[in-house]
């Protein structure tokens, strides 16, 4: 009997392709959009949806149409709610810069989408990343960009499971964006180019700090800049307006540029030092996903990276408990922002472990 | 029987009878004419407007010029509240209605109250009947519309349309009722049951899309909605859908040459369908009211179970049902009405609603069946809550047994 595959489709070519590599490779092909936040009303802030507006249903459906294959509008609302925004807007309140679509891969689009899948008779989901799933001597499953990736597929993947990429494809990884595109043209999908958006999808202004005061109806209270060493330089407006690294917006006529070093959320400060400050040769993590690791007995060799848009730095990684990893940079790194993730390469750049920066 | 489709979803459509689509034929290619227009051509579009008229007038028990046709429920609902709450203006701002209306007239109400209108939404008991002791006290001075739905769309239960239309008429308060569930398929009488409004849908009883209407008591001070030309006496302006009127109008007419003989039928098959269900699925419920109920609704909750994963893999074995009202897009959002009757979200989740039209088989629903109960054991195979649920009860028992 064929293999059943649920394809996540966002109406784009990537994901459009990916079910139609699937279909060829003789699998039961299966689409599905996953609707995670759109109220109603909102439907027709479309533009921003890259991945799960409600032109993004449409689109898809019509490539389900023209594949021939099923296609089905999953809802999704109440994990996103759950997992990814009340997540979001804790994690700000609580002095760290969340990274919610990894927080969605894994408890949205993997957990919760590969259950539904397995539930309906689905064998694997698959998605349209520039991604491969590769593995290990071990046989350990871990995910690398593919070679001509113009962008890193992988940072926001590192919390999948061993189990989770056991039923998970990747066709278009095999291929370059310029083939993909080639295909799509060949098989006449007139398909939009998403632009897959790397701002916040449920927050659609940007205006994060407004968000996070209605959503949680509560306001954020003013308190103090401080100097490392106590002195106090001003007021902030709340510590939710703020993260590691900052110069821009503080309002503080210093005569030098200064920069958000740590938040304090328990004593409501944000603290502020000179440009040296920001820089750090090491952190710690914990919230532990190993992939190509099966673990970490011995100190290790890695690039890590700090942020999705951090290109990696040369690094050692230990374990010092069952869930916490040090990480020493062999150069200080700008900005390591407790709340973001740490993710650690092998020398194959597939990911090896990865981490939540704790501080 | 796997290559055939079932069709259960007849209280979100129906399929249009062979013999009303062919009336409607002759209107697109023959009689054409504009039924405003004065040339004889035309003549063949007033008369089936008029006709049209006539036959819902039949149904209904009022005469013709208090239908005035419109492009569907929806439209009707929206027409009725809104320019009830504009006419009656200086009579008063509140309106009472429902908690479990569809949403063509719960979403007109939130709109209303933004506009500075008072809106009562009442509860509903565990089988979605309106209390009547609530209505009443929920009525004021200034309460000039009650709006109440004939049938519930989801779970079918009958409103107690007769005791509302005499509350009221008692009070002096026009009453609106959302009939597109009912209109057809159980016997309306708008002077009896005290009805000032009511509207209704074409597309639900085997008739086209696109064509709805709305019954307006003579004396009720409505204006117009839709401005433009002086069709259905200035009441509601666009050139008439006469395909769709004609189309409606034998629909109508065929439905209630109908009616009892299809009431019996499908309220026999669904009872049987519910007995089935009820008897050979564990931790199965009917939701809504066993008796006052519409003929062909069915409408189940099976506890640890997706209904969003039970649609799809009934539409992979053939079978069209829904659960609940469907979003914009097609996916499920816990539904408003099994929550007013008191099930808990994860509850309201797996529920299931079939509805039955006259076509539809004893063997279609042995079927039926057997793939939800197939469906039933597979999605509770692989549910965390049921294993715990399983494990819980066992230790239960044998934690009795060690007492005992």
């Amino acid at each position: 009997m064929k293999k059943k595959v649920v394809v996540g489709m966002s109406g784009g070519v990537d994901s459009s392709v990916a079910a139609w590599l699937l279909q060829e490779q003789g699998y039961e092909v299966i689409g599905v959009t996953m609707q995670i936040w759109q109220e109603e009303d909102s439907c027709v802030s479309t533009e921003n949806g890259g991945c799960c507006g409600l032109s993004a249903v449409e689109d898809a459906r019509r490539v389900a149409g023209l594949l021939g294959i099923p296609y089905y509008v999953m809802n999704f609302k109440k994990e996103f709610r759950a997992q990814v925004m009340d997540y979001f807007v804790r994690a700000y309140q609580e002095g760290r810069t969340p990274n919610p679509c990894i927080a969605c891969n894994r408890y949205v689009k993997w957990e919760s989408l590969l259950r539904r899948s397995l539930e309906i008779g689905a064998d694997y989901i698959a998605t349209g990343h520039y991604a491969r799933i590769g593995r290990t001597r071990e046989g350990r499953y871990a995910v690398c960009n593919s070679v001509t990736a113009a962008k890193d597929q992988t940072y926001a993947l590192y919390s999948l499971t061993q189990e989770q990429l056991a039923h998970t494809l990747m066709p278009v990884g095999a291929y370059t964006k310029e083939e993909i595109r080639a295909i799509a043209a060949r098989i006449g999908l007139a398909v939009a180019d998403k632009p897959d958006s790397q701002e916040i999808c449920f927050i659609p202004d940007h205006d994060y700090g407004r968000f996070i005061e209605a959503d949680s109806g509560k306001k954020s209270e003013p308190g103090n800049f401080v100097t490392m060493d106590g002195r106090v330089l001003g007021r902030h407006k709340g510590i939710i307006h703020y993260t590691v690294g900052q110069r821009k917006g503080l309002g503080l006529a210093m005569g030098r540029p200064v920069f958000v070093t740590q938040i304090r959320p328990q004593t409501n400060e944000v603290v502020i030092g000179e440009a040296q400050d920001v820089w750090a040769d090491r952190l710690e993590c914990g919230n532990l996903n190993f992939m190509a690791f099966a673990d970490l007995e011995q100190p290790r060799r890695v690039l890590a990276k700090i942020r999705y848009s951090h290109a990696g730095a040369p690094a050692t990684i230990r374990r010092i408990a069952a869930d916490r990893i040090i990480c020493e940079f062999d150069e200080p790194v700008r900005a390591v922002t407790p709340g973001q993730a740490a993710v650690f390469y092998d020398e194959e750049g597939r990911v090896a472990c990865g981490g939540e920066i704790l501080n | 029987m796997s290559n055939k489709v079932i069709y259960l979803d007849n209280a979100a459509t129906t399929r249009v009878r062979r013999e009303v689509a062919e009336a409607m034929l002759p209107y697109f290619t023959e009689e054409y004419g504009n039924a405003s227009a004065i040339y004889s051509l035309a003549g063949g579009a007033k008369e089936a407007l008029q006709n049209g008229r006539d036959i819902m007038a039949g149904l209904l028990g009022c005469a013709g010029n208090e239908i005035y046709f419109t492009g569907c429920g929806s439209e009707s609902d929206n027409w009725a509240l809104k320019a009830a709450a504009e006419a009656y203006r200086a009579k008063g701002n509140h309106i009472i209605t429902t908690k479990i209306e569809h949403h063509a007239v719960l979403h007109t109400c939130q709109w209303l109250e933004k506009q500075g209108v008072e809106v009562t939404y009442l509860d509903v008991d565990e089988q979605g009947l309106v209390r009547l002791e609530q209505l009443k006290a929920a009525i004021r001075p200034t309460t000039i519309l009650i709006s109440v739905m004939f049938a519930n769309n989801e779970i079918g239960t009958m409103e107690p349309i007769r005791e509302i239309g005499a509350l009221a008429r008692e009070h002096g308060i026009l009453f609106h009722t959302d009939a597109v569930q009912a209109f057809g398929q159980v016997p309306i009488d708008v002077d009896e049951l005290n009805i000032d409004m009511l509207s209704a849908s074409a597309h639900k009883l085997n008739g086209p899309k696109g064509v709805g209407l709305l019954y307006i008591r003579k004396g009720v001070k409505i204006r117009s909605f839709m401005h433009g030309g002086a069709q259905e006496r200035k009441r509601r302006a666009g050139t008439e859908n006469i395909p769709g009127i004609v189309g409606f109008g034998e629909a109508a007419k065929i439905a209630a040459a109908t009616m009892q003989e299809r009431a019996a039928k499908e309220t026999k098959l669904r009872d049987y369908l519910i007995e089935r269900v009820l008897t050979e699925i564990p931790y199965s419920r009917l939701n809504g009211c066993r008796t006052k109920r519409l003929p062909g609704n069915a409408n189940f909750s099976f506890q640890f179970v997706e209904g969003e994963s039970m649609l799809i893999m009934l539409d992979m074995a053939g079978i069209c049902a829904s659960s609940g009202s469907a979003c914009t897009s097609g996916s499920l959002d816990p539904s408003h009405v099994l929550l007013a009757i008191g099930l808990p979200h994860e509850i309201a989740h797996g529920s299931l609603r079939l509805t039955l039209s006259h076509e539809t088989t004893r063997e279609e629903i042995d079927y039926t069946v057997e793939q939800i109960k197939e469906i039933v054991a597979k999605l509770r195979d692989m549910s965390p809550l049921y294993e715990d649920f399983i494990k819980g009860g066992q230790e239960r028992q044998g934690g009795k047994k060690n007492v005992q």
